[in-house]
């Protein structure tokens, strides 16, 4: 193994939200910290985040974080841990108020607080009735905050590497971890970045479908890492399905022009939330406005000329209200749909967006496998599993998972790097010299399969068997499939073999993590025999003892799948609050 | 699915083979849901996987696939493959070394954002909440404060192309002016001080090509125009 090694206190995979957020508690406890990113940090996907990031500031009505916990356990369909909701709801106020000293560039109410708007699962006393929590800046919340987050880093003198892609974790014979194997994309040259703790803030793999809001860096990355180093993948068979991409483009149009009072209408014209939701109507939670748009469509009442989506409505608000609230929407709506909102209604359908599951960590972002912490080695952000999302996330908690989690795996980097020997052990190589092979293989490979042909085939496999709606036997075929693909992405062929800045070798490395994902998913998918959150399958279906198709006496648990013989395990929910009453299990309804 | 043809011409340099830069002609079938440049360019990287540029979000948020289109800097993910004059001429942003293809080296770039010390400073001591700003004070960002840090403005700016080194460029002093404008910061005095040179912000011309480029339609000649303002009125 001749490959050089640089060394550091931390090393950190992913320069969005969760990785600049850790990255600042790091550099500011003056640690010798390298923060890796594929893209320039400001291009990473928070940039694209829109509506906002929840907090129970109260500033226009009166809030709580008990209750914007209780709509994170409802949200979650009870999946989600309750030690780690309660952790994130508390630490929210102290987050959102942080990151405006930082200089985010909050949208204000009259008296100079943070202005919020309405989102969708978000209310008052437990459930009563929608609640102003979600903190705004425009509709550009995420640009904001991810510039601001940059900003607050240069500030800390944090160092970056910019355009450098992590290729594979690296594990002792302990299992502890040690650090990344890494390429620098303008001259391909591989290093080891050698740690005593690391964190991956990667992001998430919405590529693994076709139709997607998720930007084309989005490729599981950090998860495609830990299944190759034989760290599980927990709940991926949950992903949220965002109600409102442009049809079409995919491109996203948030919640937030829900919360401003926007409603989506059928071919009729008609309000059809207020069937499927009569308290929350339009601003009910992600996965059930979702599945009706889906119904409506699939019943025949859906718009255009092929009758494959829906209608999202702000011609009746104030266009100064859309100008200054909703601006990037407006833009997105021409640019992408054609249509000026202020006109006419935007067309929308159900699109891949989010990814609940991920690397199991607990609420201090250390990884764990059922309760063992792996030495080492931290998550934050989509990537991660903490669980705060279980199977569903609320709108704006992406943002806030972002920076509770990143603060947190931060703080506990700082714990764990001041505890460890001042020097670093020796480096373990086999992991180093796997990955070198993975490289090596796909340089080498004649008459393979072209990376599209693979990327494209799992993409279709994806959308069309693990989709808003599931069905049995699609599923055990789609679990057939995904393996075929598997095998295809053995053998994926490069044509261009340059060093120089070689975009082609980059995603085809991608692929090699996104396909991890993918199968994940649907094994994942196909073993769970209930309907729950954002995973509502056929033979299990709205019936008096199991309410929406949820099982909680078989499947109140968290999936953990093992890359090893796609083995699957699975580890308890924890029910139990760090200071409050378990919110019990109760029949989600809106 | 109709199908059409779109021809071409694309800026070709990988220094491991090529001694020099050259223009290569492409056709390239699309799909009529391929509606924007960068759709084109993606379908063309499965044809020929050699051709290298940046992307991501593909909406126009992230600033990572601005290149010079028919002569004009723009994103390829919002600009329309129809509104283009074939064959299309794409070239990397003008005034940058290349690296290779369509991607350029933005390292001086950068380094003249980082210049202007681009974080609010307040080293007044933080409230327990957040710090209170009026919704007016709070507008004077906009227009500043949504900038992408994409470069087709500095890149299509003949002051930025004869000293990328000493003129901060309408990137950097549009967020000069976002940090100047926000009533949260307290450093005004220290940030005019630091452009107080003849280089960083007096060699902006008002030549107005930033302006025009500008794919979230800001007006970085606006701000320049502001910051010089509050130097005159501080020599007064």
């Amino acid at each position: 193994m001749a490959v050089p090694v640089r060394k550091f206190d931390a090393v950190i995979v992913g320069a969005g939200g969760a990785g600049l957020r850790a990255a600042l508690q790091l550099s500011e406890a003056g640690l010798k910290t390298a923060v890796l990113s594929k893209v320039f940090p400001t291009r990473s996907h928070t940039v694209a985040a829109q509506g906002g990031v929840s907090a129970s500031l109260g500033n226009s009505e009166p809030d709580h974080w008990h209750w914007h916990m209780y709509d994170t356990v409802k949200g979650s369909d009870w999946l989600g841990d309750q030690d780690a909701i309660e952790f994130m709801c508390r630490e929210a106020p102290n987050v959102v108020v942080e990151l405006e000293h930082f200089g985010m560039p909050f949208d204000r109410n009259a008296d100079g607080t943070i202005y919020q708007r309405p989102f969708g699962g978000h209310m008052s006393n437990f459930g009563e009735k929608p609640v102003r929590r979600a903190c705004a800046a425009a509709d550009r919340t995420g640009h904001a905050m991810l510039h601001a987050l940059y900003q607050r880093n240069v500030r800390a003198n944090t160092q970056f590497f910019v355009e450098w892609m992590a290729l594979d974790l690296v594990r002792d014979e302990q299992g502890n971890v040690q650090g990344v194997v890494a390429m620098e994309m303008e001259t391909s040259e591989v290093y080891v970045f050698q740690a005593k703790a690391t964190l991956f803030a990667t992001g998430g793999a919405g590529r693994i479908f076709a139709s997607s809001t998720n930007a084309f860096i989005n490729t599981g990355d950090g998860l495609g890492m830990a299944a190759r180093a034989g760290i599980p993948l927990e709940d991926m068979e949950f992903w949220q399905f965002h109600p409102t991409g442009v049809a079409g483009a995919g491109v996203l149009i948030t919640e937030g022009v829900r919360g401003e009072g926007g409603i989506l209408r059928n071919s009729a014209g008609e309000r059809f939330m207020e069937r499927y939701a009569p308290n929350a109507k339009d601003l009910a939670s992600r996965d059930v406005v979702s599945r009706a748009m889906v119904t409506e469509i699939n019943e025949g009442r859906g718009c255009g000329p092929n009758k494959d989506h829906v209608l999202l409505d702000i011609t009746h608000l104030d266009p100064e209200v859309i100008k200054s609230k909703l601006p990037g929407i407006r833009e997105i709506s021409i640019k992408f749909a054609g249509v000026d909102p202020i006109k006419a209604p935007i067309p929308v359908v159900p699109t891949c967006h989010y990814q609940m599951g991920g690397i199991p960590t607990n609420y201090r972002g250390e990884v764990v496998v059922h309760d063992q912490v792996v030495s080492g080695f931290y998550a934050a952000g989509e990537v991660a599993c903490a669980s705060v999302h279980g199977a569903n996330r609320l709108g704006t908690n992406s943002l806030l998972d972002l920076l509770v989690f990143g603060k947190s795996s931060g703080n506990s980097m700082i714990e764990f790097i001041k505890a460890a020997p001042k020097d670093l052990p020796p480096l373990a190589t086999a992991d180093v010299d796997r990955s070198l092979a993975r490289v090596a293989r796909l340089d080498g490979q004649q008459n393979g399969t072209p990376v599209e042909t693979a990327r494209a085939a799992m993409q279709r496999t994806m959308q069309n068997h693990c989709g808003v709606f599931r069905f049995k036997d699609m599923l055990k075929e789609g679990v057939e499939k995904i393996l075929e693909v598997e095998s295809m992405v053995k053998t994926i062929e490069i044509a261009d073999k340059s060093k120089t800045f070689n975009t082609a070798r980059l995603e085809a490395l991608e692929l090699e993590n996104l396909i991890e994902v993918a199968k994940a998913t649907m094994i994942s998918a196909e073993a769970r025999t209930e309907s729950r959150g954002a995973h509502v399958r056929d033979d299990a279906a709205d019936t008096p003892e199991h309410p929406n198709g949820r099982d909680d006496q078989n499947w109140l648990k968290h999936t953990l799948w093992f890359r090893d013989a796609n083995r699957l395990e699975y580890k308890p929910v924890n029910l139990k609050p760090l200071t409050v009453e378990t919110i019990a299990l109760k029949t989600r309804s809106y | 699915m109709t199908t059409r043809t779109v021809k071409f011409s694309i800026y070709r340099f990988d220094p491991e083979k090529d001694a020099k830069p050259y223009m290569k002609d492409y056709s390239v079938e699309l799909d009529s849901s391929d509606r924007k440049l960068l759709d084109a360019l993606v379908k063309l990287k499965v044809v020929d996987d050699s051709v290298s540029f940046r992307r991501s979000c593909r909406e126009g948020v992230c600033g990572s696939d601005a290149m010079n289109i028919n002569g004009r800097n723009g994103l390829a993910c919002i600009t329309d493959i129809d509104s283009l004059k074939q064959p299309i001429q794409i070239r990397p942003l003008p005034g940058l070394p290349v690296v290779r293809d369509l991607i350029v080296d933005m390292t001086q770039f950068f380094k003249q954002y980082h210049s202007i010390k681009p974080y609010v400073v307040n080293d007044t001591p933080a409230p327990d909440r957040e710090r209170l700003q009026s919704p007016e004070d709070r507008e004077e960002l906009n227009g500043l404060y949504e900038c992408i840090l994409c470069a087709c403005c500095s890149t299509s700016c003949p002051s930025f192309w004869w000293n990328p080194d000493k003129f901060v460029g309408p990137a950097g002093l549009l967020a000069a002016y976002r940090f100047i404008a926000d009533t949260r910061d307290t450093a005004t005095n220290e940030r005019l001080d630091n452009l107080e040179d003849p280089y960083r912000l007096f060699r902006c011309h008002t030549i107005m090509n930033c302006v025009d480029v500008c794919p979230k339609e800001l007006n970085p000649t606006k701000a320049i125009g502001k910051i010089k303002d509050l130097m005159v009125k501080r020599m007064a």
